[in-house]
């Protein structure tokens, strides 16, 4: 419960920093101020200013902006296409479809993700709009699989069977019946995935594969800042703690809400 | 001096009393039946006696086994009794297995656990204890897995561990509940056996008077967390004084009215039916074989006839089920449902279909919990390619006594008999000509059960329906149907009318089945209304 509050606002958090910054930011995050830079945090500029004399606090704002989107896109992705093959797998359970399904699963989950992000946007260019394709096609089989696993097991409630008496076809079953009662697993993948999503586009970004300049993003911030790491620590230190705080929040509300919806684990978690 | 004395035991977990004032004493090499319904405390009864309760729960009174305060003990010393003074067998042997080890591994377990010995030496001894359980070592190797026993041998084991350490008291939490007639009365020997050769005591939960009437020396008789009688094994059932215990005789032997009104043409036609499976191939190269589940079954139920079909688990029932609700193809063999053949051309048609519904055994798994009742009892008008009107979904909930209101309800919101209630509502709403009921009673108990077939019964009579009625419970069957089958590895090896069939049975197994069912003792119950 404890885990789930404090996720939960780690993610709030950072969320209303992308929010506010449509509207609002200390600074204007393109404008360079040579004379500026390498400020360290001040009450002027919070977290400081980078190599350009661009307020730090104002591009963690924004970048939040890019990470949130690619993150939700991505999973958005994941659970269009992976969950209707899921439960058109465990309605077809046995059958060549399901084969064909599940082994394309494994075809994509044979290959290193990143690796084939780093191919697509390679491919096609480097970009925001790729960056999301690329992770959104590795969140397919995730969700293919955690839908297939769970509908496997309610196929053989006995409220399935009793739709089956009820002359409900595989179709009608899986909507009425399967999905609502695999929606709570959904939630607890998407939480999970939304997070490892975030920690992807900060990769490609960061190899330079992701968004393109000048659309600040956190791991493009780190790429740019390592170089000047010894001489000024935060403006490394600012994008890298905002990635692994929205990670662990992200982490930590996926995990309190599995404690939280599966009644199994529920009685040992205090 | 008893071996076991509760004494003005109360217990509380998170503040919800559960147990209140119980008291209970137990002899040496006595076996001690403790019989009530779901929720009376008959378990907690024996958790806190193994003081193995769930977390939050407070215990006051006494307990004292054989010398030593219970609760006064220190957890080291608890860990000492259980298993060595106390042993524990579980309902469902299943669970109370670990599938990864073998059975000679939990058996020794236990024993090294309290006694120094190598695992060589625990081994053979574990050995010797499943003997005296009925699995010879030559027969069951120490190194099967529980997967690899029936349900019977699995028990077996869970009694061998029970037993290994020679406990002087044996606690049994509804030991046979989860297995079939002849396989209880095998486990049921058995135990009175280790009770004789052992001089060990027993507490015996379960909630079937008939079982425990020919077993136990002494019973109690729990509801609501308190012991309301208690009395001799042998006499209770002449003695007994509380208007519970008398309601409880009287719904246990419970015979609903029936008028029976049938008509002489057939509803369901059942000819030369076959259902297989393909069984594990031996060889590579070798012909897969078939396992015939359903092996060439032919019977025919008359419109407004309650016909009851009977076996054993494995037996094909479930198979015999699907196929007749064109769930499943069979390979060989039709299915007639009032002339019309389910299953015609691969797909039942919903002509065929809207003739018949299904009542499960579960009536925690038989509902999506994300939907209301409303919308649950309605789920057949799919057949119709209709929706349900309010009207005919509050004349069906209100023929099986719910309230038009409860269709604003999640299923949470019932308990297991008045779910039972909604399952026959959905069954009922379209007004088929034919129910299966399958095991649709067995998961309930006593006093609801009665109540429910007392429910089947008048709708029987009120819409003229027929039920197939599947069970193992033979008493039930015998209650509720006008004829009998009784089925045995995919075959029908007799049939008759009930009556008949249950007072002079023809086929061997069917005289086993029979013989096997523990039988109540006649009570005097004639001043006890039924309820």
């Amino acid at each position: 419960m404890r885990n789930l509050v404090l996720g939960l606002s780690l993610t709030v958090l950072f969320v209303l920093g992308a929010v506010i910054s449509f509207l609002w930011t200390p600074y204007d995050h393109t404008s360079l101020e040579i004379a500026n830079k390498l400020k360290p945090p001040s009450l002027a500029h919070w977290f400081g200013t980078d190599h350009l004399g661009r307020d730090i606090l104002s591009m963690i704002m924004v970048g939040a902006r890019t990470s949130i989107a690619v993150a939700i896109v991505a999973v958005g992705i994941g659970i269009t296409l992976g969950v209707p093959l899921g439960l058109l797998a465990a309605a077809k359970s046995g059958s060549w479809l399901d084969e064909v399904i599940m082994r394309s699963n494994d075809l994509i989950f044979a290959f290193p993700s990143l690796l084939i992000a780093i191919m697509i946007t390679a491919v096609f260019g480097p970009s925001a709009v790729n960056a999301i394709i690329a992770i959104g096609i590795f969140n397919i089989p995730v969700f293919a699989r955690v839908t297939r696993g769970a509908a496997l097991s309610l196929w053989t409630r006995d409220y399935v069977l009793a739709a089956r008496v009820a002359g409900k076809g595989g179709f009608r079953i899986s909507v009425e019946h399967i999905l609502p009662n695999v929606m709570n697993l959904l939630i607890v993948q998407g939480t999970i995935q939304f997070s490892l999503g975030i920690l992807a586009e900060a990769a490609l970004s960061y190899v330079g594969l992701g968004a393109q300049p000048p659309t600040p993003s956190w791991g493009r911030m780190l790429a740019d800042s390592q170089t000047l790491f010894m001489l000024a620590p935060h403006i490394t230190l600012f994008p890298g703690f905002a990635i692994l705080l929205t990670v662990l929040g992200l982490n930590l509300a996926g995990d309190g809400l599995r404690d939280l919806i599966d009644p199994k684990l529920r009685r040992g978690a205090r | 001096m008893n071996l076991l004395q509760i004494k003005d035991l109360d217990l509380d977990i998170h503040g919800t009393p559960i147990l209140k004032g119980v008291s209970l004493e137990i002899g040496e090499g006595e076996i001690h039946g403790v019989i009530g319904e779901s929720g009376s405390g008959k378990s907690m009864t024996a958790l806190s006696v193994m003081q193995l309760l769930p977390e939050g729960s407070a215990c006051r009174g006494e307990i004292h086994l054989d010398g030593m305060s219970v609760l006064e003990a220190s957890e080291p010393d608890l860990c000492r009794m259980r298993g060595d003074a106390v042993g524990m067998v579980f309902q469902e042997p299943m669970t109370a297995l670990n599938p990864l080890q073998t059975i000679g591994a939990q058996v020794a377990e236990t024993i090294r656990i309290h006694e120094d010995v190598s695992q060589a030496e625990a081994m053979a001894r574990a050995g010797e204890v499943l003997r005296r359980c009925e699995l010879p070592p030559e027969d069951f190797p120490l190194r099967r897995y529980p997967h690899e026993l029936s349900g019977g041998q699995r028990q077996r084991v869970v009694i061998a561990i029970a037993i290994a350490l020679r406990p002087k008291l044996l606690i049994a939490d509804e030991p046979t509940t989860a297995l079939d007639v002849t396989t209880q009365a095998e486990i049921l020997q058995l135990i009175q056996q280790l009770v004789r050769e052992d001089g060990m005591s027993v507490m015996f939960i379960t909630h079937d008077l008939a079982v425990v009437t020919g077993l136990a020396d002494r019973i109690s008789i729990m509801r609501h967390g308190e012991v309301v009688e208690q009395g001799d094994g042998a006499s209770l059932h002449r003695s007994m004084t509380h208007p519970y215990t008398k309601a409880l005789f009287a719904a246990s032997s419970h015979q609903p009215e029936r008028a029976g009104q049938r008509a002489e043409t057939p509803l369901l036609k059942v000819d030369a039916l076959v259902r297989s499976y393909p069984a594990a191939r031996r060889s590579l190269f070798g012909k897969g074989e078939r396992f015939r589940a359903v092996d060439g079954v032919s019977f025919e139920i008359k419109k407004g006839e309650s016909v009851g079909l009977v076996g054993e688990s494995g037996c094909g029932k479930s198979t015999l089920t699907r196929a007749i609700l064109g769930l499943e193809a069979a390979q060989e063999g039709s299915i007639h449902l009032d002339g019309a053949q389910v299953l015609a051309g691969g797909q039942a048609s919903a002509e065929v279909r809207r003739k018949m519904q299904v009542v499960f055994q579960d009536p925690y798994g038989s509902f999506n919990p994300r939907h209301k009742v409303a919308r649950l009892v309605a789920e057949p008008f799919h057949l119709l390619g209709r929706k349900a009107t309010e009207a005919e979904i509050d004349e069906a909930l209100t023929s099986v006594g719910l309230t038009s209101g409860d269709k604003f309800k999640y299923i949470h919101e019932f308990s297991g008999g008045q779910r039972q209630r909604i399952a026959i509502a959905r069954a009922l709403i379209i007004k088929p000509e034919l129910i299966i009921l399958d095991e649709a009673v067995s998961a309930l108990d006593v006093s609801i059960r009665a109540q429910i077939l007392d429910l089947l019964a008048d709708l029987s009579d009120t819409f003229g329906l027929t039920y197939l009625f599947i069970s193992h419970d033979l008493s039930v069957v015998r209650a509720i149907t006008d004829r009998v089958l009784v089925m045995k590895q995919g075959k029908i090896v007799e049939q008759g009318p009930s009556e008949a069939l249950f007072s002079n049975p023809q086929h061997p197994y069917t005289q086993t089945l029979i013989e096997a069912v523990p039988v109540l003792p006649d009570a005097d119950i004639s001043q006890v209304e039924t309820t």
